[in-house]
């Protein structure tokens, strides 16, 4: 009798460690099959002239394919989203969790979570009918879709992870701290400023990671406004390509090397993105840490 | 006294607060304002009761509407055992902390990746060996989901009192049993949570399915809906803006799509308080 | 807790009901559609072809194979229908390994296609309209400063008559068969200095009907008011002026049949309805010009 209850438990252990471990399968599931599908295009190419090649022609006669362009442009957009989005998403975060009043702080976190649930195409669309030739009109330039477009559109989609990851991070900053420098004749703002966000900052800076991680990733609102030629993007009016919009435009019809050289795109997008995970994971960790 | 310097620095900051909070607002009400008026004039019974036919070029949402539910009714199938059996797994059963650290670091890696990598992956993995239909969409999107399960169930087994398990285990409960109806049992309320999150992410998603699920219009039952290629809502608003450039169904189903992702963060937020309250007592 | 959880299993009991409920629900839905058919443009064949017909390949094509295929299964109600937009060369592709029973390409199939053991029989033909902004004031270009244009040669719209006002380009992403057949006939391979590059024909609508200095191509059935269709060597774009050839931009609509493979009875029944004109009403009404 003993023994059955045992093996029962046993059994019952060993489905639960395989269903743990799922999680841990699927991340080495995708990694596999991106480097299989990534590596063949890269190793045709060269490595070399794959990462650093400055002209994306695929299908041209001669066929190049390199991605500098689209890595810039992946870079630049993403940074200027952050420098964009990252104060305005401080500081609204900073005004909710601590000088809002009760019921303008519920109202505006429904607002932002909804702002968080809009589809992406839909950002593209509105991008597309209203950003794109507001740009356009008030540069006086001949065409309004870009990368000052693109970042845009990012910085607004990044604003909701910002906005609640730092709302989350201020609000675990222990009242003491707070209650002590207010003690000491500090104001409210400089006691949320000077001490709250300082006590915050590894939460703060997962925020900022996170956002980075989804304006890096994110394909289907920036392929309708950022122009979508593979141009180096030397001007911020000018019309770029992503690493992930160059996948998403040309995967529905491509075929033969171009196919496989998307998949490598893939595989540098997939690098950028865990590099940014293990980032996120430090300051994740910096602040379980007191 | 306040110097100057001090002044000037609280003014600062306080402006910088309320222009980015008003910004932030003005924004969210733009946005959703924009696509209510252009959306709610074209939601006619006829849109969401119908389906889309070229030779009368109608276009009817009934098939995406009914592609929508049987996606995020296997999603969920699949995910909620994976899930919430892998979050006991490491509450209740891991010994080995550093075991916990990799299984947790995976879940993290997984939420990070972006979902046309989702896509790609899906379209390798699921769409060449079952075909372009619902069904590699929605294990697709089982794997995106994976990490928001376990998190949340995580999250409220942490909840359930130390005391508990013990006073199970002190009357000579057997592990399973105790898993069964002590810890089980108190982490709905997480599941419920991760079940309504995941609903938002699959309503919003467009890249990771167009590329695994195809985008067809047809009527299908459940079962032959999972096995045939099928647009979502969302996958339905990229391709009528897209291919078709009908922008009045587009907007239509984004305030659709507006609205219920409304409802469910209505609902995240009662989940919450319900459970809190009745943690409380 | 047990209350909550009985709930739950209540209400999962529920959807999986509502969803075999909808499930009969639509079935009968189907059939009552393939019953009240107009009987028009509907294919003569018997009512006995129970098999299934696949195609695959050009998204140009969607609107016209979407339609025939529709009054296809009305007329024959046990036969079964797919189509999978999956682009011209995927589509070639498919047929090349018998994954379709006919593939779908927008334009004409290259020479080594064609010797790899393809047939290829032209369905329709289709104009691709050179559109601008409803403000621009040209009306006609040459199909020389069409090319001039696009490889950068003309940059203001005042070079060929138009306001002073620098040209946007417009265009569609490598690959689509839009594009390949645009800068084929233009004779702009690999030269076009694209300002955007759109992955769909409404896109590029959009883009060139918010942009007064824009100028892009799309096809002729998919282009709306919002958008002004240019004149191509002083001839309208037109089911004539395509027709009759004068219209210099057009591609064919061609479908790739494997040689030496025999199509089933109910794909046979298929191809010989779209190709007969016993189905041009339906061809035309897509928006192209049947061939036959």
């Amino acid at each position: 009798m003993k023994s059955k209850t045992n093996l029962f438990e046993t059994i019952v252990h060993g489905i639960f460690l395989v269903l743990g471990l799922i999680t841990v399968g699927c991340v080495l599931l995708i990694t596999i099959y991106l480097i299989i599908s990534g590596i063949p295009a890269i190793r045709e190419i060269g490595l070399l002239d794959f990462l650093f090649g400055d002209t994306w022609a695929s299908t041209a006669a001669q066929p190049q394919y390199g991605i500098l362009p689209f890595i810039l442009t992946s870079i630049y957009g993403t940074a200027g989203a952050i420098l964009l989005g990252v104060p305005v998403g401080f500081l609204t975060a900073m005004y909710l969790a601590k000088m809002a009043p009760k019921r303008a702080k519920s109202v505006m976190e429904q607002a932002v979570s909804l702002l968080a649930g809009i589809p992406s195409v839909v950002y593209g669309l509105v991008g597309m009918m209203v950003l794109v030739p507001g740009i356009r009109s008030l540069f006086h330039i001949p065409d309004g879709a870009g990368l000052l477009a693109a970042i845009v559109v990012l910085a607004v989609m990044i604003l909701p992870s910002i906005i609640k990851m730092s709302i989350t991070a201020l609000e675990a900053v222990p009242k003491e701290y707070e209650d002590a420098s207010l003690a000491l004749g500090a104001t409210p703002e400089e006691t949320y400023f000077r001490v709250s966000a300082p006590a915050a900052k590894s939460g703060i800076a997962a925020a900022v990671v996170l956002g980075v991680g989804r304006a890096i990733g994110e394909a289907m609102a920036v392929m309708m406004v950022a122009g979508n030629a593979a141009n180096m993007p030397d001007s911020l009016f000018q019309s770029v390509r992503f690493l992930t919009t160059a996948v998403a435009s040309e995967m529905s019809y491509s075929s033969g090397l171009q196919r496989q050289a998307l998949f490598s795109i893939a595989l540098v997008l997939f690098l950028f993105i865990m590099l940014i995970n293990a980032a996120l994971n430090f300051f994740l960790k910096g602040e379980k840490k007191p | 006294m306040i110097s100057n310097r001090r002044r000037l620095f609280l003014w600062t900051v306080r402006g910088g607060m309320y222009l980015a909070a008003a910004l932030t607002g003005i924004l969210t009400l733009f946005l959703v304002g924009y696509v209510m008026a252009k959306g709610i004039p074209n939601i006619t019974w006829q849109l969401i009761s119908t389906k889309p036919s070229y030779l009368s070029g109608n276009i009817g949402i009934l098939p995406d509407i009914l592609n929508t539910l049987y996606v995020v009714i296997a999603s969920l199938a699949i995910v909620l055992p994976l899930g919430v059996g892998a979050a006991v797994y490491l509450t209740e059963y891991a010994s080995s902390k550093r075991l916990v650290g990799v299984i947790e670091y995976a879940a993290e890696a997984l939420s990070g990746i972006p979902s046309i990598i989702y896509g790609l992956v899906g379209m390798l993995m699921f769409s060449n060996n079952f075909g372009t239909c619902l069904l590699s969409g929605a294990l697709t999107l089982v794997i995106m989901n994976l990490p928001t399960i376990m998190r949340n169930t995580q999250e409220s087994l942490k909840t359930v009192p130390q005391a508990y398990r013990e006073g199970a285990f002190g009357l000579g409960a057997g592990k399973w049993r105790v898993v069964r109806t002590v810890v089980l049992p108190g982490c709905i309320d997480g599941v419920l949570t991760g079940c309504i999150l995941s609903v938002g992410r699959i309503l919003g998603e467009s890249a990771a399915l167009l590329f695994t699920a195809g985008f067809a219009h047809a009527l299908n039952g459940f079962w032959d809906g999972l096995s045939s290629a099928g647009a979502t809502l969302t996958v339905a608003l990229y391709v009528y803006a897209k291919e078709q450039g009908e922008f009045g169904v587009a907007f239509a189903i984004a305030a659709i799509l507006m609205v219920l992702s409304l409802l469910i963060n209505l609902a995240a937020v009662l989940v919450t308080k319900y459970f809190q309250r009745r943690n409380a007592v | 807790m047990k209350r909550v959880l009985s709930a739950i299993t209540a209400l999962t009991l529920m959807l999986t009901l509502a969803a075999c409920g909808s499930n009969g629900g639509t079935t009968a839905d189907v059939s009552t559609t393939a019953g009240g058919t107009t009987a028009a443009a509907a294919p003569s064949e018997n009512a006995d072809l129970t098999g299934s017909v696949s195609t695959d390949g050009s998204t140009s094509m969607e609107s016209v194979i979407g339609a025939l295929g529709e009054a296809f299964t009305e007329a024959n109600a046990k036969a079964t229908f797919t189509y999978n937009p999956t682009g011209s060369s995927a589509g070639i592709q498919a047929v090349q390994e018998g994954r379709c029973d006919i593939g779908l390409s927008s334009r004409a199939l290259k020479d080594e296609e064609k010797a790899s053991g393809l047939t290829e029989t032209v369905l329709a033909y289709d104009g691709i309209a050179m559109i601008v902004n409803p403000a621009n004031t040209v009306e006609d270009l040459t199909v020389e400063q069409i090319a001039a244009i696009y490889t950068g040669e003309i940059t203001n719209w005042s070079e060929v008559g138009g306001e002073d006002a620098e040209i946007v380009l417009i265009g569609r992403e490598a690959g689509s068969g839009t594009r390949s057949g645009f800068e084929e006939i233009t004779g702009t391979e690999d030269a076009c200095k694209y300002r955007q590059e759109l992955t769909s024909t409404g896109d590029v609508i959009t883009a060139v009907a918010q942009n007064p200095g824009a100028i892009g191509y799309a096809s002729l059935a998919s282009v709306k008011d919002t958008v002004k269709a240019l004149k191509v060597d002083g001839v309208t774009p037109s089911e004539e002026t395509v027709k009759d050839g004068s219209y210099k931009i057009q591609r064919p609509f061609v479908l790739a049949t494997k040689d030496g493979v025999e199509l089933s009875e109910t794909a046979q029944a298929f191809f010989d309805y779209i190709t007969s004109g016993e189905a041009n009403e339906i061809i035309v009404a897509a928006g192209v010009v049947p061939a036959n």
